[in-house]
């Protein structure tokens, strides 16, 4: 029984949301959309669990002084501090001039931004060791990128630009992006698609069930 | 006996006399089953017009009502014949009123501008299956005029099937169909069923094998979004075979997880690996950490994994957004092999050029099927991909007819 | 010393120095580059020159403060075509981690434009559900939205009277960074509710939506800080893409010279070992 209520569970709910896209009928909407909105507030009260996780599993690194122990006394830190004042700040924490927004703006929007600004230098080190040309469609795929890096930027304009309108490089790389590239897109957008959608026929169908808890 | 009978016919005489006129009906939506004129009690009182001033536009006319089909019952389709001076200074708009009787009291429901003679009520107070009636009041600076008439009663109705979507419906029951029916077929076969080589699905064996070699754990990532999300889900039974193999090895694995449900099933994932590899008391419960949902906050905590333990081998395996390149690319400069599969095909450039192996888009997919080759998973696959050459088929044929003009086959699969 | 084996020998920071430089240099004595307008640019800008004053355009603002560099540009220039046009604004935010940002942006450029809050335009914030908040909106956005960012009750705000859901809407602008964005107003909300939809997306994710801008089914389309820089062109403004135009332009062309450099050292131990 451990298995099969839900299994049970899986497959009715799912036929029954698959069913609510052709049916627009009250009947099934309705229910339909309460199902939704409950998957929603499921999902947000699963970030109590999560904290509870990160708060247990860090605690107890810093109590034993494991490796790290100092790195991991900033994040518990960090969490309490953050969840703390949210709380005693109450419905207008966002508002401007408060500690929470002063934690927004100067420690976590200025932090994420520098990790994307990582990708700046992580690509100049990829492209230099991976677009090696050793084969025809690595050709293919060096020259199609190095018109579309050049076709994106005003330089590439300036250096093409005696050329006349076709052969410009920004000309080329639009026509790669517009032909070509939507074609593979496309192609790889509906495979993936069709993988998505027998992943969840076998989930639904029940087929597909080592992920309810692995043990058969 | 006679002097009642000739009373009562008097009577309605003068009642039919008296009643207002009423305009041609018909008994089908498209066209107002009554339109009756207002009561003149009910009609505010008309100000005397200010020289000078302008005056309030005429009134529209024609008000028509269809219920929209293909919904459960929440809108109603409004037309009419806008107003004489619409295209003049004297036509700001129109009010759209709504009312349980034919002599209100009204509602205003919505509002289109002039030159606008359609509206839909989709509002939230359109209760189904209750009769509305309608008017509509032609506004500008002069004033505003209510329509000569209402129409109704108006009934927004609910449909049992969206017809506009019969094509997704056909496709889908084919898809079904195709797969069940491999499904049925590979098992009665019998054996081992035939998957081509994915060589990103095989190096997962070798990368395993190779920390084994340099001592060093695995660490498998399995995507940076939730639950609801297909990849994770793949990723996550994906997780099984992979423990399993660790635990076969004796290698340590590593899973940070991004949100809380997917963290709950990795840790069994990784359990079951292990009790499968009759290892069940070498599973370390804290082999699967929850870290964080924020992105990039993740894959800084991957990162410092990366830095700090080594690990010989790195599986991204799930949905992965910007975070690509900077796993990749950190977990290339730690020499770690590394193998990784996506259906994000935006960050698949950024796997291919920094990994060892990728596996691409429904790559991601087949490999729990090609993992343990049990013929379901196989039969499956089979139906995904007879699907396939069912929409090359289509999108042949269909640039065909859409190259001589007939455009029937891209109409009938615009679904709505 | 060969190139091949000067390349295996150089040490991988050198390249970071020198990404940096490109970066910072044009920054701070710009090159002023001329930008040329891209068609998906060009028809996201006609798109809103289109619009009739007093039309209602729904923005869904879904960035967080990583991509800023990107999609604030586009966020600021938009908003400022359309207060120009004397269009009323209706700001949502699906992306968490983003309200604050989008909140201060929309704020911004309304004082900048003398627009009052509630009824020219409105911050209706953040919620959580990704599609499931898209597909509400089409019933009612001010059911999905009860309060706005600032906790005010919605249905009192003037800008709100004549909002209803989508149908009220005349346009759907969608500036996002990933998941939930642009695509799944696409799939969710174009098709079955019959609104344009223009899309402002980082430059990775651009390819993946020109599918959509070819079937018509996203009317234009704004890709990464070029597409910004290109569409502040077309507004005749210099904002910050346009001035982070030049240093991306030197960036491309460092990673083009690494490219050309690895083959070069490539080819050359090749050319050694067979000779």
């Amino acid at each position: 029984m451990k298995r099969e209520i839900p299994l049970f569970l899986t497959a009715a709910v799912g036929l029954f949301m698959i069913l609510s896209f052709f049916v627009p009928h009250q009947a099934v909407s309705v229910p339909a959309d309460f199902l939704q909105q409950s998957a929603i507030i499921i999902v947000a009260f699963g970030i109590v669990l999560g904290g509870a996780n990160l708060l247990r599993v860090n605690l107890e690194a810093v109590v034993r002084r494991q490796p790290g122990w100092t790195y991991k006394l900033v994040l518990i830190a960090g969490l309490v501090v953050t969840v703390t004042l949210g709380l005693i700040e109450g419905r207008d924490f966002q508002a401007a001039g408060t500690r929470s927004t002063w934690i927004y703006d100067q420690v976590y929007s200025s932090m994420s931004s520098a990790m994307f600004a990582l990708l700046a230098f992580f690509i100049a080190s990829a492209a230099f060791r991976a677009f090696r040309i050793r084969t025809t469609e690595a050709a293919l795929l060096a020259v199609a990128a190095l018109i579309v890096m050049m076709g994106r930027v005003p330089l590439g304009g300036v250096l093409t630009a005696g050329l006349p309108r076709e052969l410009r490089v920004e000309t080329l790389a639009q026509w790669i992006l517009d032909v070509p590239q939507n074609a593979a897109n496309r192609a790889i957008l509906i495979g993936a698609a069709l993988g998505v959608m027998a992943t969840g026929l076998r989930v639904i169908l029940g087929i597909e069930r080592s992920y309810l808890s692995g043990e058969d | 006996m006679q002097h009642r009978a000739g009373l009562t016919a008097a009577v309605v005489l003068v009642s039919l006399l008296a009643l207002p006129a009423r305009s041609q009906v018909t008994a089908v939506s498209g066209a107002p089953l009554v339109v009756v004129p207002e009561p003149a009690a009910a009609k505010p009182p008309v100000p005397a017009p200010v020289p000078g001033a302008l005056q309030a536009p005429r009134p529209a006319r024609g008000l028509t009502w269809k219920d929209v089909p293909d919904d459960a019952g929440r809108a109603v389709e409004l037309s009419w014949e806008s107003s004489p001076d619409d295209g003049t200074q004297l036509v700001d708009g129109y009010h759209l009123m709504r009312s349980e009787s034919p002599g209100g009291p009204w509602t205003l429901v919505d509002s289109v501008t002039a030159g606008v003679a359609t509206c839909r009520d989709q509002s939230t107070s359109l209760r189904r299956d209750l009769a509305h009636f309608y008017r509509v009041d032609a506004h500008g600076p002069g004033g505003v005029t209510p329509a000569g008439s209402v129409t109704g009663p108006a009934i927004a109705s609910s449909q049992w099937f969206n017809r506009t979507r019969w094509s997704v419906l056909l496709l889908t029951m084919l898809f079904f169909g195709f797969v069940l029916f491999f499904i049925q077929s590979v098992q009665g076969e019998g054996g081992k069923p035939f998957l081509r080589r994915i060589p990103g699905i095989d190096a997962i064996e070798e990368a395993i094998g190779r920390a084994t070699e340099m001592g060093r754990p695995v660490l498998y990532v399995p995507g940076v979004q939730d639950i609801d999300d297909m990849q994770t889900v793949q990723a996550l039974i994906i997780l099984e075979s992979v423990a399993k193999t660790t635990a076969r090895y004796e290698t340590p694995i590593k899973v940070p997880v991004s949100y809380p449900i997917p963290f709950t099933i990795a840790q069994e994932m990784v359990k079951s690996g292990y009790v499968h590899a009759g290892r069940a008391e070498q599973y370390d419960p804290e082999s699967v950490q929850f870290v964080s949902p924020e992105q990039f906050a993740y894959v800084a905590a991957i990162t410092g994994v990366m830095m700090r333990d080594q690990p010989g081998a790195h599986i991204f395996l799930g949905a992965f957004f910007a975070e690509s390149l900077l796993l990749a690319e950190a977990g290339y400069a730690t020499g770690a092999i590394q193998v990784a599969g996506t259906a994000n095909a935006d960050q698949l450039p950024f796997f291919v050029v920094a990994c060892d192996y990728t596996l691409i888009g429904e790559e991601l997919f087949a490999a729990s099927a090609y993992l343990s080759g049990e013929p379901k998973l196989v039969g499956s696959l089979q139906g995904a991909d007879l699907m396939k050459i069912v929409i090359i088929l289509l999108v042949v044929v269909g640039c065909a007819l859409e190259s001589f003009g007939q455009h029937g086959l891209t109409q009938w699969l615009a679904t709505q | 010393m060969s190139l091949a084996a000067f390349f295996e020998r150089l040490d991988r920071r050198w390249i970071y120095v020198i990404m940096a430089l490109m970066v910072l240099v044009p920054l701070l004595w710009p090159l002023n580059l001329p930008l040329e307008p891209s068609p998906p640019v060009r028809a996201y800008h006609d798109v809103i020159a289109a619009l009739s004053p007093g039309s209602t355009v729904l923005m869904s603002c879904d960035f967080d403060p990583a991509s800023r560099p990107e999609l604030e540009p586009m966020t600021r220039t938009t908003l400022r075509q359309l207060f120009r046009q004397h269009c009323k604004v209706v700001v949502v935010v699906l992306y968490p981690g983003g309200a604050r940002l989008v909140d201060e942006i929309v704020q911004e450029v309304a004082r900048e434009n003398r627009q009052v809050e509630g009824v020219d335009y409105v911050n209706l914030g953040y919620k959580a559900g990704n599609e499931a908040v898209m597909v509400l909106m089409g019933q009612s956005i001010a059911g999905t939205f009860p309060r706005d960012y600032n906790g005010r009750d919605v249905t009192g705000l003037p800008i709100m009277q004549s909002v209803r859901n989508y149908s009220s809407c005349a346009l759907l602008v969608s500036l996002s960074v990933g998941y939930p964005g642009t695509k799944e107003y696409v799939q969710q909300v174009q098709g079955r509710f019959h609104i344009p939809v223009i899309g402002g997306v980082t430059a990775v994710s651009a390819p993946t939506l020109y599918p959509y801008l070819q079937t018509g089914q996203l009317s234009g389309m704004l890709g990464g800080m070029a597409g910004a820089a290109e569409y502040e062109d077309l507004r005749f403004e210099r904002g910050m893409a346009s001035r982070g135009m030049d240093a991306q332009s030197l960036a491309h062309l460092f990673i083009v010279l690494c490219i050309v450099l690895g083959n070069l050292a490539q080819w050359e131990r090749k050319w050694k070992e067979t000779a």
